[in-house]
């Protein structure tokens, strides 16, 4: 097969394109140019480019560097940006494989007369008796990836190759050190790539956007203290809303940027019996009932029914596809605009996912 | 690398090694080397053999004459937006100006009169130098230099005037542009020379700080142990230019029509970007609608035509072209733009078969999968 090989310079896609090399398969490495900005890797992440670039070159595969800067701007920054003013913590990696990588550079491949789109994530895909193909969480537990490719439908996923979903990373790592690959010891990228460690998130967004102060209240209503920027609160923090030590362990339960209002509570006020989630996608048909949910990349799946319509809190803005789920014990609040993800009761398989309302 | 370019370049790898900066019998041959080329070069360009630098590539003698300007005459320095980066990230780095320019890419020569004056006169920064291309490397448009000059000099008088003239060596008398410049920048690769090879000719003797300071070479004014096979061969390279140019000029016109127009009636939607009595002979620029070019690059590799859209950045990636957005093209249209350039080496094959690839390969990017 003719495969494009995502190569974001890092070990994982490196060892994706030798297997696929070693599998015998036609492989064109690319890596995406997705911001221009500052990086902790430079400029536009020039060493990642280097390092994916002397990977190929040491496979002996071709290697492009595609520029989707302009949609990744449209599609996951701008975004990104919007919903901090609107008090809404989106996960931008999830939304450059939504629009991005399996949307845009994907459909580059497909016009280009590749067969396939391979990626270093941790993720399986399988095929069930009757033909129909499966997303399975990634074989290595520490590093599944599962989570931030649950978009992934069945035209999608027969169009796409995750070789090193089946392999535990340290297995990864030997097999890149065996044959002295460059990315061998290359430390996992941990954090979103147009937010530096050394500014963070406040940097980034106080470059693009004013905050405003807000007052940190109790559920009562009782004003506590006041934050300098609502926008970079999100509901479940605990620290660094400038109250008192001591005393009860406080959390914020809601954030209302328009109002510049905080609102803290106990870990009792933060617990819910329900949330909405929008924006659904299904690897396969629409699923209803039992299954685990899960609401962030390595968070602990726990049980709940899924149905369509709203939830008894009324956190559904009511817009139709929506989908309620109800949780078997009550948990704690989700941040809106986080990625909640289905899988079937075995705690195997991606069902589908949205966004928490 | 033209044949005998390489020829004369290898014994000054071999038994003419001596730097040519030495005193002994073998460093005066290559230091007659050295001398004989800068003759070569200045008879070309029409000026002094004195007024010949040899310095490292095209961009050293473009931050040569931008930075070194604004460093022995204070001010800032100002060109027009659709410069090489090479200029234009030496002039940002001055705090200078960018102008604009008309639809073909050629500077307004109203807006560079009334920016001149915004930065003349009391409490105003001044100008160092106005830098204009001779021709622009993206999309073969040629600059009338003479009123550029006659601007500069009516409302900046103290400034310089320099030309990168890299894209221009292959396609104009260099003769007939520098009398109207104070400074002149070249690039041996572009005329068939080696890469690593730059000129800048300094009219009337020193007139800007050297960039590159040390053993005092070229007479002070760039430092550095002479790159003696390659100055040498980059002389030979465009003496030959200069002699093929007239009839180089005609074949390679009628070649470039004649793949513009057989890529237009092979497909719809492609236009020639600038007409071509604006751009000299070897300029194939098109905008085609409806693609992409990243991956018309793709097909075109895969199929064995070498082409380009823009200039790439660090990464390798193309970045959006700044200089069609200068001239006011629309960013899809840009998007699928395509340089396609002819030189020296050029065959009425090789145009052929250019078009025979980018036909179907057009009209498969535009079908869509499955197409």
């Amino acid at each position: 097969m003719k495969v494009m090989c995502a190569m974001s310079g890092g070990v994982d896609s490196s060892v994706a394109a030798l297997l696929l090399q070693r599998a015998g398969h036609d492989v064109v490495g690319v890596t995406m140019k997705l911001w221009g900005g500052d990086s902790d890797t430079g400029c536009c992440s020039v060493s990642d480019v280097d390092d994916a670039r002397r990977v190929a070159q040491q496979l002996g595969i071709d290697h492009l560097v595609f520029n989707f800067g302009d949609d990744f701007d449209a599609h996951v920054v701008e975004p990104y940006i919007d919903a901090h003013t609107r008090g809404i913590t989106p996960n931008p990696c999830i939304e450059c494989n939504r629009s991005v990588k399996f949307a845009r550079l994907a459909e580059r491949a497909d016009l280009l007369g590749f067969d396939a789109v391979a990626t270093g994530h941790h993720a399986n895909i399988g095929t069930t008796p009757d033909g129909r193909l499966t997303l399975e969480r990634g074989t290595d537990p520490a590093k599944d990836q599962s989570y931030v490719v649950h978009m992934l439908d069945q035209a999608r996923l027969a169009r796409t190759m995750f070789p090193v979903g089946s392999l535990h990373k340290s297995r990864v790592r030997e097999l890149a050190a065996e044959i002295d690959l460059r990315t061998a010891d290359k430390p996992d990228s941990q954090d979103v790539c147009f937010i530096t460690s050394t500014g963070g998130r406040t940097a980034f967004l106080g470059d693009r956007i004013p905050f405003r102060p807000a007052s940190v209240v109790d559920t009562a209503g009782e004003q506590l203290g006041a934050v300098e920027s609502v926008e970079l609160v999100t509901v479940g923090q605990r620290k660094g809303l400038g109250l008192p030590g001591g005393g009860p362990k406080r959390y914020v339960v809601d954030v209302d940027t328009a109002a510049g209002v905080v609102t803290v509570g106990s870990d009792d006020d933060l617990l819910r019996q329900d949330l909405s989630v929008g924006a659904v996608t299904w690897v396969d048909e629409p699923v209803e009932g039992e299954v685990l949910v899960q609401c962030s990349a390595h968070g602990e799946p726990r049980p709940a029914m899924i149905a369509t319509g709203r939830p008894s809190d009324g956190t559904s803005d009511g817009t139709s596809g929506d989908l309620a789920v109800g949780w078997q014990t009550p948990q704690r609040r989700v941040a809106p605009g986080q990625s909640v993800v289905f899988y079937d009761s075995g705690n195997e398989r991606v069902l589908g996912g949205g966004i928490c309302r | 690398m033209r044949a005998e370019a390489i020829e004369a370049m290898l014994p000054f790898l071999d038994g003419l090694y001596a730097n040519p900066s030495g005193s002994h019998r073998f460093a005066r041959r290559a230091r007659q080397a050295v001398d004989e080329a800068r003759d070569r070069v200045a008879a070309v360009v029409g000026c002094h053999p004195n007024e010949v630098v040899f310095t490292g590539c095209g961009t050293e003698s473009d931050n040569t004459a931008i930075l070194g300007a604004v460093s022995r005459l204070g001010g800032v320095a100002v060109c027009p937006a659709v410069e090489h980066h090479a200029v234009l990230h030496a002039v940002e780095r001055t705090g200078g100006r960018t102008v604009a320019v008309d639809r073909f890419g050629r500077v307004d020569l109203d807006a560079l009169a009334s920016t001149l004056d915004d930065l003349s006169g009391d409490d105003r920064p001044g100008v160092a130098i106005v830098s204009v291309m001779a021709v622009n490397n993206e999309v073969g448009t040629v600059t009338d230099l003479a009123e550029v000059a006659r601007i500069v000099r009516r409302h900046a008088p103290a400034a310089l005037v320099h030309t990168d003239a890299v894209q221009a060596a292959s396609w104009l008398d260099l003769r007939e542009i520098t009398p109207h410049v104070d400074l002149l920048s070249l690039s041996a690769h572009k005329f068939g020379g080696p890469k690593g090879v730059g000129v800048l000719v300094e009219r009337g003797g020193p007139r800007v700080d050297p960039l590159i300071i040390g053993g005092g070479q070229e007479r002070e004014r760039r430092s550095g142990t002479h790159n003696t096979g390659g100055i040498v061969a980059a002389s030979i390279a465009l003496e030959l230019t200069d002699l093929e140019r007239p009839t180089e000029n005609v074949r390679l016109a009628e070649l470039r029509d004649r793949l513009v127009k057989g890529l237009q009636s092979h497909v719809d939607g492609v236009h020639e970007t600038i007409p071509v009595e604006h751009k000299v002979a070897g300029s194939g620029h098109v905008c085609v609608e409806g693609i992409e070019s990243e991956a018309l690059l793709f097909l075109l590799d895969e199929a064995g035509v070498c082409a380009s859209a823009a200039s790439a950045c660090a990464s390798g990636a193309m970045e959006p072209s700044h200089v069609l957005a200068a001239m006011g093209v629309d960013r899809s249209l840009a998007l699928g733009s395509l340089r396609l350039s002819l030189g020296h080496t050029t065959t009425a094959d090789d145009v052929d078969r250019a078009v025979d690839v980018l036909g179907p390969a057009i009209r498969r990017l535009r079908a869509g999968v499955g197409g």
